[in-house]
C-alpha cells in the first residue's frame, strides 16, 4: 500500500540495510527494503539464494550476531521499535509478539527435551502460569495443529516424530504464547509434496483463526500463492516487485518476476521445448553494481539501467515495482 | 566427439530391464534380541527403460527411489532380482560388472559432496576413463572437451577446485563426469533439486541438449512433479518400496489411475490465487518402510479401500489409458466394487513380482 | 547448444587459469596466524639445535669438573650454571636437544605410518574386518599410556631402541582410531560412491580419493602427539628405562638433577623448562595447522 493512503501498518519496515562484516569483504545482504504488513495479512517474500529474504526475516527478531552485523533503518512491529529494544525487551518480544518457524525442525528443536517440555517452558517463560495450566495449553495447541494422539506426542522427542509432525510441533511451539506476528522461513521446503500441502493449509487456517500477520519466506512460487495475500519478490537485497498475489501471478511487470514465472517447468510446455532461462548468475553481494542489480541479466535492459538504481514506482494503489522501464519517461521496448 | 554407441540388442530391446528387485536392510537387534526388524526399502520392483527415453521416477520419503537408483548402479547389492542391460544380464560373463559400469553412470543430488575437494575439475572427470585404461593425456583431453560441452570454458574451469564453483557449475561438472565413460544410461538422482530455480532451468536445458547430442537414456528421479513432467517421456510412481503406477507422462498427469498418484498430483500447489487448494488430498505422513501394511500398502490411507485391499497385494495391470497400475480397482473381476468385471476390456499384465 | 560462456572462441588460448591448490591455501592461512608462525619458528630453532647442537655448544657436554658442581645461573663461564657433575648446563641442554627431539618425533612418525595403515584399511573395508581390527586396537588403547610404555619398556629391556619401540606401540592405537574415524566419514561421501560407480578398484579409490583427504587430519593429530611422546620418553629416562647416563637428554637430566632441587632449584628446573617449551611449541603448531586446514566453503 502506498504509505500516505493506508492505515498504519502492523509491521512497518523502512529502509532496512543489513551488512555482514564478518568476512574479508562486507556483504550487503539487504540494501533498502521497505515493507508493510497489515494485521491479519499474509505476505510472501520470494527470491532465490542471495536475494536477502531470510536475512530480512531474521532481522525482525534481531537474530543476527550483533558483532558481525550492521543494521540500519527502522523496523516497527506494533508499538515496538525492534532495532532499539534492549536485550531484556527483546527476549520478551520474541515468542510473545513475534515468533518464527524454520525450515528444518530437527535443527530448530532441542533434541534432549520432549516437545511438551519445550512448549511448557516457553509458556512459563513469558507468562505466569502453573505447570499444569501450561500443560493444558500445550495439549490444546497440539490438538489445534492436528497432531494425532496429542497426549502421547507431547512426551515424544523430536527425533521420534516424522517430518510433517515435527513441523506441526514447531508451529505449535511458535504459537504457544499467542504471538501477533508469525515469521516462517521456508517451513515447507524440506517436506514431501503431500505433507507440504497439509502444512500450508494448516498455516492458512490458523492464520485466519488467530488473526495472525504472517511473513512467509520461500523460493517456491506455488507455495507462496497457496498462502499469501500479497507477494514481494526480492533480488540482490531489494524488493523489486510487490503486490497482491493475483496481480503478481497474472500481470507481473518486473522483468525478473516475469522471467522467474516463465522459467518454471509447468507441464504446459511442449515436449522437447527448452525452458526460458535467465542468463548469467546472481550478483556478488560484496560488490553490488551501481545501477539496477538485475541489469546485466535483463533482456530489456537499457543503458541507463546500469547507471541508476531504480526507486519505487507505484503502478497501482497496491502494486509497486523497482524498474526504470516502467517509469513514465522511459519508453518500454516492444519485445516481450 | 561422438560416443561409442554399441547398440548390441537393437532398437526394440529395452536399455534396462529390471525384474523383481528386492532390498531389505536389517535393523540391529539389541542384546535381548528385541527390535529386530527389516526396512523393506525396495520390495519387488520391475520395470523397463527403453532406449532413448527419459523415465521419470517420483515418490515421497520412504518410497525407495534412491535405493532403487543405487541398486541399478550396483552400489548396493540386491537381495533378489535381475538386471538386464541391453539384452545381457549384469554381472554375467557377457557383461561383467566393470563393463556395465562403463555403460551406466549416475549424477547425485549434492553437487559439492560429489566432488573430491582435493582434485581439480579436469582430474575429477578424467578419473574414470583412466580407471578403464585411457592414458592420462587423452583422459585430460576428453575431460576438457566435456567441460566445453557442458558449458564451462576449460580455460576458466579445468584447473579449479570444487569450492570455487557455484552449485550449478558443480553440477555441470558432475554431468560431464557421468559422460566421461561414454555411457548410454544416465541416472539422475535429484540432480537439480538443490539448485536455485533459475539455475535449475539452465541445467535442465543442458540435459536435454546432451541427450539429443549423444543419444542418451535417462532415469530422472525427482520429487518436483512439474520438472518430472517436463523432462520425462514415461513416469513411474513409487510408494513404500513398490511401483504403483507406470505410464506415459502426459497420460499419467492428466488421467492418473492410482489413488496415490491422484493424491500426489493434487498436492502440487496451484498457481492460481483464485483457485487455491481447500483440503489436503492426503492425510498423515508417508509411512515407514519397516512394517508396511498388509496387502496393498496404500490401503491405510486410501479413500477407496475395501476388504480385498488389506488382504492381497495387487500386481501391475493395464489401466484405462494404457498405463500400468497396481490397484484392485483396475483388475478385471477383482473383488472390489470399483473394478471392471471379468468380461472387461482390461487384461492384467503378468509381471513377476 | 546452450553455452553459458560467451568466450567460446575457436582458438583456445594456451594459458589455463590456475587457482591456489589446497596446500597453497593452507600455507597462506597458516602464515597469517601469528601464534602458529611463532610456534613454527620455535620448532625450527629446536631442529637447528638438534642438528647443529654439538658444534654450536660452547663446551664439552661430557667434561665434568667436581670442583664446579651445581654452580648457579650466571656463574662465571657458565651462563646457565653447572649440573651435579660440574658439566656446563647450557651445553648439555643444547646438545640434549638432539636426543630429546629424536625420542619425541621418531615414535610418532613410525606410529603415524603403521596406525594410518591399520586405520585406513579398517575404515575403508568396514564390516567385520573393521570390527576385529578396531576392537584389538581398543584393547591397547584401554591402557594408560604411561603404564603401557613402562610395561613394554620393562619387558623389552632398557635402552634407546627399546624405548622407541615401546613408545611407537603406545601411539599406534590413538592414531589408528583417528585414521579409522576420518576414513569412515570420507567413505560415505558421494564422491567416493561416484568413484565406486565408475568401476575403480578399492586400492585406486583409496589412493586417489581417500588418502588426500584423510592424511591431513591424521597428520595434525600426530603433531599434537609429539609433545606427549617427549614427555613419555623423558619419563622413561627418568625411571632409568630409556636413555642411559652420561648422554645428555632432558628427561634423564631431570632425573639426575633431582636431588639438586633443594640446593639449586633453578638448575633442576631447566631441563623441565625445555621440555615444556618444546611441548607448547608443537601443540601450538598442531593447533595452527588444524585451523589453517579448516577451509570453510
Amino acid at each position: 500500500m502506498k504509505p500516505e493512503t493506508s492505515t498504519p501498518a502492523f509491521v512497518d519496515i523502512r529502509q532496512l540495510h543489513v551488512t555482514f562484516t564478518g568476512g574479508k569483504k562486507p556483504v550487503q545482504a539487504v540494501s533498502g527494503v521497505d515493507l508493510r504488513v497489515q494485521r491479519g495479512e499474509v505476505v510472501a517474500l520470494i527470491g532465490e539464494s542471495g536475494s536477502g529474504k531470510s536475512v530480512t526475516l531474521r532481522s525482525l527478531l534481531r537474530l543476527h550476531t550483533e558483532k558481525k552485523t550492521q543494521i540500519s533503518g527502522q523496523i516497527r512491529v506494533g508499538d515496538h521499535d525492534v532495532l532499539s529494544l534492549s536485550q531484556d525487551q527483546l527476549n520478551r518480544f520474541r515468542g510473545r509478539v513475534a515468533s518464527m518457524i524454520f525450515q528444518e525442525p530437527l535443527l530448530a528443536l532441542d533434541p534432549v527435551y520432549s516437545l511438551g517440555q519445550q512448549i511448557i517452558e516457553t509458556i512459563r517463560r513469558h507468562e505466569n502460569v502453573s505447570e499444569a495450566a501450561a500443560r493444558q495449553r500445550a495439549l490444546a495447541l497440539f490438538e489445534r495443529v492436528r497432531i494425532p494422539s496429542p497426549e502421547r506426542r507431547l512426551q515424544a522427542y523430536p527425533h521420534e516424530m516424522s517430518g510433517g509432525m515435527r513441523q506441526r510441533a514447531m508451529i505449535a511451539l511458535a504459537l504457544a504464547c499467542q504471538p501477533q506476528l508469525l515469521l516462517a522461513d521456508e517451513p515447507t521446503t524440506a517436506l514431501d509434496a503431500t505433507v507440504q500441502i497439509q502444512i500450508l493449509l494448516l498455516l492458512r487456517e490458523l492464520q485466519k483463526e488467530m488473526g495472525l500477520s504472517v511473513i512467509f519466506v520461500t523460493h517456491d512460487i506455488g507455495a507462496a500463492v497457496e498462502v499469501a495475500d500479497r507477494i514481494a519478490v526480492m533480488y540482490a537485497g531489494r524488493i523489486v516487485e510487490e503486490g497482491p498475489a493475483r496481480t503478481l501471478i497474472r500481470e507481473p511487470r518486473h522483468p525478473y518476476t516475469r522471467a522467474l514465472l516463465q522459467s518454471r517447468a509447468d507441464g504446459a510446455l511442449a515436449k522437447g521445448q527448452r525452458l526460458e532461462t535467465i542468463a548469467g548468475a546472481p550478483p556478488d553481494l560484496t560488490n553490488l553494481p551501481q545501477g539496477c542489480a538485475f541489469a546485466s541479466r535483463c533482456k530489456m535492459a537499457a543503458p541507463e539501467c546500469s547507471a541508476t538504481r531504480p526507486e519505487v514506482t507505484w503502478l497501482a494503489e497496491d502494486h509497486s515495482i523497482r524498474c526504470l522501464l516502467t517509469q513514465p519517461q522511459h519508453q518500454p521496448p516492444q519485445k516481450a | 566427439m561422438t560416443l561409442a554407441n554399441d547398440a548390441v540388442g537393437g532398437s526394440t530391446q529395452p536399455m534396462l530391464s529390471v525384474r523383481g528387485l528386492v532390498k531389505h536392510f536389517p535393523l540391529k537387534k539389541d542384546l535381548l534380541g528385541r527390535g529386530a526388524g527389516v526396512v523393506r526399502a525396495v520390495d519387488g520392483v520391475s520395470f523397463d527403460v527403453f532406449k532413448g527415453e527419459t523415465l521419470g521416477v517420483v515418490g515421497e520419503s520412504g518410497c525407495g527411489k534412491s535405493t532403487t537408483a543405487r541398486l541399478l548402479m550396483q552400489l548396493i547389492t540386491p537381495d533378489k532380482g535381475e538386471l538386464v542391460f541391453d539384452g545381457q544380464t549384469v554381472g554375467s560373463k557377457s557383461l561383467p560388472l566393470k563393463d556395465y559400469r562403463r555403460q551406466a553412470q549416475m549424477v547425485f543430488q549434492d553437487s559439492y559432496a560429489s566432488l573430491n575437494p582435493r582434485l581439480t575439475m579436469e582430474d575429477s572427470i578424467a578419473f574414470s576413463p583412466m580407471v578403464h585404461g585411457l592414458p592420462e593425456r587423452e583422459a585430460i583431453e576428453r575431460a576438457r572437451d566435456l567441460l566445453e560441452r557442458v558449458g564451462l570454458a576449460p580455460q576458466r574451469f579445468a584447473e579449479r577446485y570444487p569450492h570455487e564453483l557455484s552449485g550449478g557449475q558443480r553440477q555441470r561438472v558432475n554431468i560431464a563426469r557421468a559422460l566421461a565413460l561414454q555411457s548410454r544410461l544416465i541416472i539422475l538422482d535429484e540432480a537439480v533439486s538443490a539448485l536455485d530455480k533459475s539455475v535449475e532451468a539452465q541445467v535442465l536445458n543442458l540435459l536435454l541438449d546432451l541427450k539429443e547430442a549423444f543419444g542418451l537414456t535417462y532415469i530422472f528421479i525427482s520429487h518436483d512433479l512439474n520438472v518430472v513432467r517436463f523432462m520425462s517421456d514415461r513416469v513411474m510412481v513409487m510408494y513404500l518400496g513398490q511401483v504403483v503406477e507406470l505410464g506415459d507422462s502426459e497420460t499419467l498427469f492428466k488421467h492418473a489411475a492410482h489413488p496415490y498418484t491422484q493424491a500426489l498430483l493434487s498436492s502440487i500447489p496451484t498457481l492460481d490465487p483464485d483457485r487455491r487448494t481447500e483440503t489436503p488430498p492426503l492425510a498423515g505422513d508417508p509411512p515407514n518402510p519397516i512394517n508396511p501394511p498388509s496387502g496393498c500398502r496404500f490401503h491405510t490411507r486410501c479413500v477407496h479401500a475395501q476388504a480385498i485391499c488389506s488382504e492381497k497385494m495387487p500386481v501391475l495391470a493395464l489401466a484405462q489409458h494404457g498405463q500400468q497400475v497396481a490397484c484392485w480397482m483396475h483388475v478385471a473381476g477383482a473383488a472390489h466394487t470399483g473394478a471392471p468385471d471379468a468380461q472387461g476390456m482390461f487384461k492384467p499384465l503378468e509381471v513377476a513380482a | 547448444m546452450t553455452s553459458l560462456n560467451a568466450a567460446a572462441s575457436p582458438v583456445l588460448p594456451l594459458v589455463y587459469e590456475r587457482s591456489a591448490g589446497y596446500w597453497e591455501t593452507v600455507g597462506r592461512r597458516f602464515l597469517r596466524d601469528k601464534v602458529a608462525v611463532g610456534a613454527a619458528l620455535v620448532v625450527l630453532l629446536l631442529m637447528v639445535l638438534a642438528v647443529f647442537g654439538p658444534w654450536l655448544a660452547p663446551m664439552d657436554p661430557y667434561q665434568s669438573a667436581m670442583l664446579k658442581r651445581l654452580k648457579p645461573i650466571g656463574f662465571e663461564g657458565h651462563p646457565l650454571g653447572t649440573d651435579e657433575l660440574g658439566r656446563d648446563m647450557l651445553t648439555r641442554l643444547m646438545v640434549g636437544a638432539k636426543l630429546s627431539l629424536f625420542m619425541g618425533i621418531t615414535p610418532v612418525v613410525c606410529a603415524f605410518f603403521i596406525g594410518s595403515l591399520i586405520g585406513i584399511t579398517a575404515g575403508y573395508t568396514g564390516g567385520w574386518v573393521n570390527s576385529v581390527m578396531m576392537r584389538t586396537i581398543d584393547v591397547f588403547y584401554a591402557f594408560p599410556s604411561v603404564l603401557l610404555a613402562i610395561a613394554l619398556s620393562g619387558a623389552l629391556g632398557a635402552g634407546i631402541t627399546n624405548s622407541l619401540i615401546s613408545l611407537t606401540i603406545v601411539f599406534i592405537p590413538p592414531l589408528a582410531r583417528v585414521a579409522e574415524s576420518v576414513t569412515t566419514q570420507i567413505r560415505e561421501r558421494d564422491f567416493v560412491e561416484a568413484a565406486r560407480a565408475s568401476g575403480a578398484s578399492a586400492f585406486t579409490i583409496v589412493r586417489v580419493h581417500v588418502l588426500g583427504n584423510v592424511l591431513g587430519p591424521i597428520f595434525v593429530y600426530a603433531t599434537s602427539l609429539i609433545a606427549v611422546s617427549m614427555i613419555l620418553a623423558s619419563g622413561l629416562s627418568f625411571l632409568g628405562l630409556g636413555v642411559k647416563p652420561p648422554e645428555p637428554e632432558w628427561g634423564l637430566m631431570l632425573n639426575t638433577l633431582r636431588t639438586a632441587i633443594y640446593s639449586q632449584p633453578w638448575i633442576a628446573a631447566l631441563p623441565g623448562a625445555m621440555i615444556f617449551m618444546t611441548s607448547i611449541a608443537f601443540n601450538l603448531l598442531a593447533d595452527g595447522l588444524r585451523s589453517a586446514m579448516e577451509i570453510k566453503q
